[in-house]
């Protein structure tokens, strides 16, 4: 296979377009219709205990931090804001963008404004992103939002766990979209008719991040920072460690999601900031399900998923063998067998990407 | 020409729900309100090729199953992204206990 162009604008993409991967009715498991119904009734009240649990454990964690700042003794309360801010957001920012998160539709877009500001990205740009990374989970130059390309660049990945990729490229494109517009990537996805929101959130956010700038010089110290900006940074791990296994090491130009997305069963606290985003592969394949409802959801279809990953670790010491593997040979990926009880994967439907590659059976 | 085309019964469908309805190469979705109205719309959502009978009827919206778009399906009004384009909606008429849809 030759070297896989992720731009969006690359051959890849217009590939994919004219062999109809793009866009494709993708596999799903059969799930009656009325269980499928009760699964995708949204409630207020679980998003509503957890937001006001979130944003109660930010404001008591910074209000610690910043009173005992400069002392070293504020720094785990520092560490504790940072994983709700730099983490926590980049979980409500995705689900509050499917609008899943809560039944009244304004709790969803309070809380998707707030998150997308905390995790650096435009909130209009980012809502049409998302909506291609489901349509072509994974097809290369059509998904803006493949996290691990390949090869993998391991040292940005590294990187990224202390948000400095992200972060460089924000402030950047933020002003590029505050004083331009969209960029030329972006207007592939985003309808023109709102381009004009995407400039106005950028220079809602060029205003908040120069105020605090200002405040940390007038006061002569980073503390504005700490609460605002900084926390992208020294509390971003967490997201990239549970984002990073959501399609890492797996297929791509697929689709089945059982092929491309890994489910992960995950400790409560990672599970309460990543909001049951462990459960990817019910995600994808039902979008519309509540994080609140997935592991029901899991429970239902997993006789026909994959066998999930029984930890973090598991899954770390599964998929970063294979991302080494792609450094030498790119079309490696990790094809996961499927239970007795599971509908086979249809290879035919696959042939770009299985056909021509040496997957490996673990 | 227009013609009224017999697509189900109406407990064929429960209320605050869909079905699918396919007719001539064509596909439709056929609604029943929570109010006990019959509403028919285009199959398919505008934004992208996806089916909406697997979708979720709250109220009088219907959202599609894959970007979560939705749309008023008594006027195929466009209410929420990524959906931007609106819902092409079809005349309905109950006879007894059939739902009968106007195709051109």
């Amino acid at each position: 296979m030759a070297k896989r162009d992720y731009s969006l604008l690359g051959p890849d993409g217009a590939r994919a377009v004219e062999t109809g991967l793009a866009a494709a009715e993708w596999y799903h498991t059969e799930v009656p219709r009325k269980v499928m119904k009760e699964l995708m009734q949204r409630s207020n009240a679980p998003a509503i205990r957890d937001t006001l649990l979130l944003y109660g454990l930010m404001i008591a964690f910074a209000g610690i931090g910043i009173y005992l700042w400069p002392s070293w003794y504020s720094a785990p309360f520092w560490l504790a804001y940072g994983v709700l801010y730099g983490s926590a957001s980049d979980s409500r920012w995705h689900e509050a963008s499917h609008g899943t998160a809560f039944k009244t539709p304004w709790m969803n877009n309070a809380v998707y404004e707030i998150a997308s500001f905390m995790i650096m990205r435009n909130s209009a740009t980012w809502r049409w992103s998302h909506a291609r990374h489901h349509t072509d989970t994974y097809i290369v130059g059509r998904d803006p939002e493949i996290a691990i390309m390949r090869p993998p660049a391991f040292f940005k990945l590294i990187l990224a766990f202390v948000g400095i990729p992200d972060v460089i490229a924000f402030f950047p494109r933020m002003l590029y979209n505050a004083f331009v517009g969209p960029t030329a990537e972006e207007k592939t996805f985003v309808p023109q008719s709102e381009w004009h929101k995407v400039v106005r959130v950028a220079r809602i956010s060029t205003l908040i991040y120069a105020a605090t700038i200002a405040l940390a010089v007038y006061l002569q110290s980073i503390l504005p920072l700490m609460v605002i900006g900084l926390p992208r940074m020294y509390g971003a791990w967490h997201h990239i460690m549970t984002g990073l296994l959501q399609h890492g090491g797996l297929a791509d130009n697929v689709i089945d999601h059982r092929l491309n997305s890994r489910t992960v069963y995950m400790n409560p606290i990672s599970r309460f900031i990543y909001w049951n985003m462990n459960y990817h592969i019910e995600h994808h394949m039902f979008p519309m399900v509540p994080y609140h409802a997935l592991p029901r959801l899991h429970e239902i279809i997993k006789n026909d998923l994959p066998a999930p990953n029984r930890s973090i670790t598991e899954a770390f010491a599964e998929m970063w063998p294979a991302l080494k593997r792609q450094l030498a040979y790119e079309d490696y990926f990790l094809k996961r067998e499927l239970p007795p009880t599971a509908k086979p994967y249809r290879e035919d439907f696959h042939v770009a990407a299985l056909g021509q590659t040496t997957a490996a059976a673990e | 020409m227009t013609q009224w085309i017999d697509a189900c019964a109406t407990d064929d469908i429960d209320a605050e729900d869909l079905i699918r309805f396919d007719h001539a190469g064509a596909t439709y979705a056929i609604y029943h309100s929570p109010d006990g109205k019959f509403y028919a719309t285009a199959g398919k959502c505008t934004h992208e090729d996806v089916h909406l009978s697997d979708g979720l009827v709250m109220d009088h919206m219907i959202e599609c199953p894959k970007h979560n778009g939705q749309f008023d399906y008594r006027t195929g009004e466009a209410k929420r992204a990524p959906v931007c384009i609106n819902l092409k909606t079809y005349p309905v008429k109950v006879e007894g206990d059939r739902v009968f849809i106007q195709v051109a």
